[in-house]
């Protein structure tokens, strides 16, 4: 049984977010407490470490920081998680793209370990768009980033992602895009040709060029509301006008003040649309 | 009537339950009156594709307002909060929902013991737990959390369950204020919401 009974003070948490900002530049400090704590916990847990001994691990050991920002983020995703926001992308939100541009830019904000960048490689392919778009996917965790550039997961995950995959109504088997290869699924690289993956912090980043269509689902829940706040004002600018926005389908931005900016496409699956600049 | 022993500090009512809790779910929110003055928060396993269907049924047969909260959705009494399929729920210092899709605990996303534990932290001695029905031992640490806190913890009784996993692994590992029937949690609710004017 996972232990979530220990217990870690949030001063302590405070502490370490405030090193790892001054000494590293990485801002946890507007993450939302409670999952950030239980985060916090696993790392003490699985390092064997107390606060005091993983405040001078990251105060002694500057390479120690890459594996810890792995463990603090949060890294569990699926492909075609939620079969019907991608049913929308296919028949609504792309088609919408098209109607203006025959090439559009996208960004994966947050990409984690890329299986929505892969959905959505795969997503254009079936469309006969994938040399019509060009991908940017986003993370600040190089460890995940890379485990997204090689396009392999276990092969008993495949299991919940195939049943995605056939409730997206695709046009195949999700088998025709992997080979298997010592008890992994290792997709076909030809399908990430126009994906161009960045070590990116969304909350200190700086906005660094306009797309047509931003995905960012399930990330910002792990933030506060200032920061949830921030962050959706930074996609205001990343976005032309009349481009789009998905968050996850649990997620709102109708309290932030730019929220009067976007328009509901869709209320089920959370896509926005920019309509004001 | 004072069975139970209830007073009106209470601020919240957190539900967990998996296989074989659904009924007894329906039959104690078919009852509870729409003016309850307390949130009550379920966190029930369920299948993660199925994302309707549920607050649906439930909103049938219940004069309560029933939602899957939405993340830093604010808690409000008189509501019934269902953890969304595929999340984690869990309440947050400043009395609002956050959600989550970490990695799953005891096999289950949502996990009972996330939305026990961090509604035990924030409400402590002012929470009512119950753990109904299940075939495995999520909600029993959940559970420990609010008997630690000083909150009032409630099983349903082992004979009355269809699988009774769950609820033992809770007295196993706490102590239990009281072990009850479905009808018998539904006579304590009803007790609680006489403690208000």
């Amino acid at each position: 049984m996972s232990n979530t009974i220990q217990d870690i003070d949030i001063a302590d948490i405070r502490k370490i977010t405030g090193l790892v900002y001054s000494k590293y530049g990485y801002d946890f400090r507007d993450y939302a407490i409670s999952s950030f704590k239980r985060r916090m916990v696993r790392v003490l847990e699985l390092g064997g470490m107390t606060v005091e001994t993983l405040i001078k691990k990251l105060t002694d050991h500057p390479a120690y920081v890459n594996e810890f920002l792995d463990e603090i983020t949060v890294n569990v995703t699926e492909l075609f998680r939620d079969p019907g926001f991608w049913r929308l992308l296919r028949e609504e939100i792309i088609p919408g793209i098209l109607l203006n541009n025959k090439e559009f830019r996208i960004l994966h904000a947050g990409c984690s370990s890329g299986e929505e960048v892969l959905s959505m490689a795969i997503l254009l392919k079936e469309m006969g768009l994938q040399n019509n778009a060009s991908i940017i996917a986003t993370d600040l965790d190089t460890t995940i980033l890379e485990k997204a550039k090689s396009a392999s997961y276990l092969l008993k995950t495949m299991d919940v992602n195939e049943k995605n995959y056939i409730r997206f109504l695709g046009k195949t088997k999700l088998k025709a895009y992997y080979e298997e290869e010592n008890g992994k699924a290792v997709f076909h690289h030809d399908l990430l040709k126009n994906v161009s993956f960045r070590k990116y912090d969304l909350v200190t980043g700086e906005v660094f060029n306009k797309f047509d269509l931003i995905l960012c689902r399930n990330v910002m829940i792990y933030f506060n509301q200032t920061l949830q706040n921030e962050v959706l004002k930074k996609f205001h600018s990343s976005l032309f006008k009349y481009g789009y926005l998905a968050i996850g389908s649990k997620e709102s931005i109708i309290w932030c003040d730019y929220a009067n900016r976007f328009i509901v496409v869709n209320q089920e699956e959370k896509v926005y649309k920019k309509v004001r600049d | 009537m004072s069975k139970y022993n209830l007073t009106s500090e209470y601020k919240a009512v957190v539900i967990g339950g998996s296989a074989g809790s659904f009924q007894g779910i329906i039959k104690i929110l078919s009852v509870i009156p729409e003016d309850f003055p307390l949130p009550i928060i379920a966190a029930l396993h369920r299948l993660k594709h199925v994302r309707h269907g549920f607050v649906e049924v439930v909103s049938l047969k219940s004069a309560l307002k029933i939602v899957e909260p939405e993340d830093k959705e604010s808690i409000r009494k008189g509501m019934v909060y269902l953890a969304p399929a595929n999340y984690h729920l869990a309440v947050e210092l400043g009395n609002y929902f956050s959600l989550s899709t970490e990695d799953m605990v005891n096999n289950s996303r949502p996990a009972i013991d996330i939305t026990l534990s961090t509604a035990a932290y924030v409400y402590r001695n002012k929470l009512i737990g119950i753990l109904l029905s299940g075939a495995n031992r999520d909600g029993g640490l959940g559970m420990k959390n609010i008997k630690d806190k000083g909150g009032l913890t409630v099983v349903q009784e082992p004979s009355d369950c269809m699988i009774d996993t769950m609820p033992k692994a809770a007295l196993s590992l706490t102590s239990i204020d009281y072990t009850l029937t479905i009808d018998q949690i539904i006579d304590l609710l009803k007790e609680l919401y006489q403690q208000y004017p």
